[in-house]
């Protein structure tokens, strides 16, 4: 029966070559734990992108109760904590998770970076990586305000203060972020809300799609 | 991939005809004992990752992700802090070398040449060897670099204390909470502690909110006669019997609130 689908499928879009181009490759014996357990550090890439997708779903569910507006914002948090069933643990796997993130990126860097991996031919792939870096402590920054509590404001209040300080443009940094040139208020959510949710994740999935389409052509690091 | 005569293809579309075929390479005349990514090694991933997913869930469970308060811009008593992994800046922004006139130093020069060199480490560390002995100054360079970082959050955080922030502002609905005027501790209140708590004991620039407290009746009274913290004694002067009206008061506000 669903051979019979496959084939449908397959006589149609030959679907065969797409999936094989993905699934079907290498793995070689020094990245394998079950063969040398000190290739555990060769996780940590893969569970970045693990978390990353626990964050996309968890942000997509609390985006059905998220109001990004400053009188509704706080309470439509609150709300989902205290009345939303698995509310709290939707939440936590979001909030958790941006750390999570931000640990396994930094282990995933510092791996490649101490084993010299990012060497020629590979030099393209790490400055991928680093953007993805900054894309992802742009999404810390911004979500972290969403909620819209005293330690969100006040974060916030600092880290657009800090973008001020930047020479020349550093005013109009800020005004870009927040919608005005002083207030952190009802614009600065809106604002932050839409990089937050679209156009850094844009940008991320962008990128990524870069990353894992060079770790394919160019195979993974060899041995030390 | 097929080119040139003798292509089929599906109908009128650009899909070819001839199957490709279906059986996965075989990976054993690779060097080493490398193995099929599909489906052998996805199986062992799969399983990592749920145990991974199964410890991350319960330290999700575990602690709850926190919830202070409503923003109140006019607080100015907080204490701002950004999230814990940009403290190292927020740190770095405090020293005399690196903010105020020095600023460009601490804000564009020294982060800027930190990520920087991190974006172009490629081409800064060009040599061909790849071990930490053969390439001792970008190795230096970054833990060099890691450990002024894990430092500076150390310095930044060490003070701070997380707790006591969580406990001041304490996450409360204001819009459930009528306050009843007409209760015989209202008046007390009113004389004694609206100044500090406000009008509705959400808390104001002196005081911090009253609602979301876990103290006892006789602890309030205490508290309200012999101050706590930073609040002087002697906030309240009346008799005992207003005393008890007032503590009754603020934990009737309080259970409302709940």
């Amino acid at each position: 029966m669903i051979q019979k689908l496959y084939d449908w499928i397959d006589d149609r879009i030959d679907v065969t070559p797409i999936w094989r181009d993905i699934a079907d490759h290498e793995v070689p014996e020094h990245v394998n734990p079950a063969y040398h357990f000190s290739a555990f550090v060769y996780c940590f890439g893969g569970l970045t992108f693990f978390v990353v997708v626990i964050q996309v779903l968890s942000g997509m569910f609390l985006t059905m109760y998220y109001v990004p507006d400053i009188e509704n914002a706080w309470k439509s948090v609150y709300y989902l904590q205290s009345q939303v069933a698995h509310g709290q643990i939707v939440r936590g796997m979001h909030h958790w998770g941006a750390s999570v993130t931000i640990v396994m990126l930094l282990l995933h860097t510092m791996r490649v970076f101490f084993q010299g991996a990012y060497k020629k031919p590979r030099e393209l792939n790490w400055m991928v990586g680093v953007l993805i870096f900054f894309v992802m402590l742009g999404l810390g920054f911004t979500g972290y305000l969403l909620p819209w509590d005293n330690k969100a404001y006040f974060a916030t209040q600092v880290g657009l203060e800090m973008a001020e300080q930047v020479p020349f443009i550093g005013v109009y940094l800020k005004t870009l972020l927040s919608g005005h040139p002083t207030i952190v208020g009802a614009q600065t959510l809106t604002r932050f809300f839409a990089i937050h949710v679209f156009f850094l994740p844009a940008a991320l999935f962008g990128l990524l799609a870069v990353h894992f389409i060079l770790i394919r052509r160019q195979g993974i690091a060899g041995p030390l | 991939m097929k080119k040139g005569k003798g292509m089929r293809f599906v109908g009128d579309s650009r899909i070819n005809a001839d199957k490709t075929s279906q059986v996965p390479k075989d990976y054993s005349e690779y060097p080493g004992r490398t193995e099929a990514f599909w489906p052998n090694f996805l199986l062992k991933e799969w399983l990592v990752g749920s145990v991974f997913l199964v410890g991350f869930l319960c330290a999700t469970i575990a602690s709850p992700a926190p919830l202070q308060g409503l923003a109140d811009p006019s607080d100015a008593g907080y204490i701002p802090l950004p999230d814990w992994y940009f403290l190292f800046l927020y740190q770095l922004l405090k020293y005399p070398f690196a903010s105020g006139d020095f600023i460009i130093l601490g804000m564009i020069v020294l982060p800027g040449l930190a990520f920087g060199a991190l974006f172009l480490a490629p081409f800064l560390d060009n040599g061909p060897g790849r071990r930490p002995p053969q390439r001792p100054i970008a190795v230096g360079m970054m833990l060099l670099a890691l450990i002024s970082a894990i430092w500076l959050t150390y310095e930044a955080a060490g003070p701070v204390d997380f707790k006591q922030i969580a406990e001041d502002n304490p996450p409360v609905l204001q819009a459930d909470i009528e306050i009843d005027t007409e209760h015989p501790g209202y008046e007390a209140y009113e004389s004694s502690c609206l100044s500090c708590h406000g009008d509705s004991l959400d808390g104001g620039a002196a005081g911090p909110s009253l609602i979301g407290i876990e103290h006892t009746e006789e602890e309030i009274a205490d508290i309200a006669v012999n101050g706590t913290g930073d609040m002087p004694p002697g906030m309240f002067e009346g008799s005992d019997e207003e005393l008890a009206d007032l503590a009754d008061f603020i934990l009737t506000v309080n259970e409302e609130a709940e």
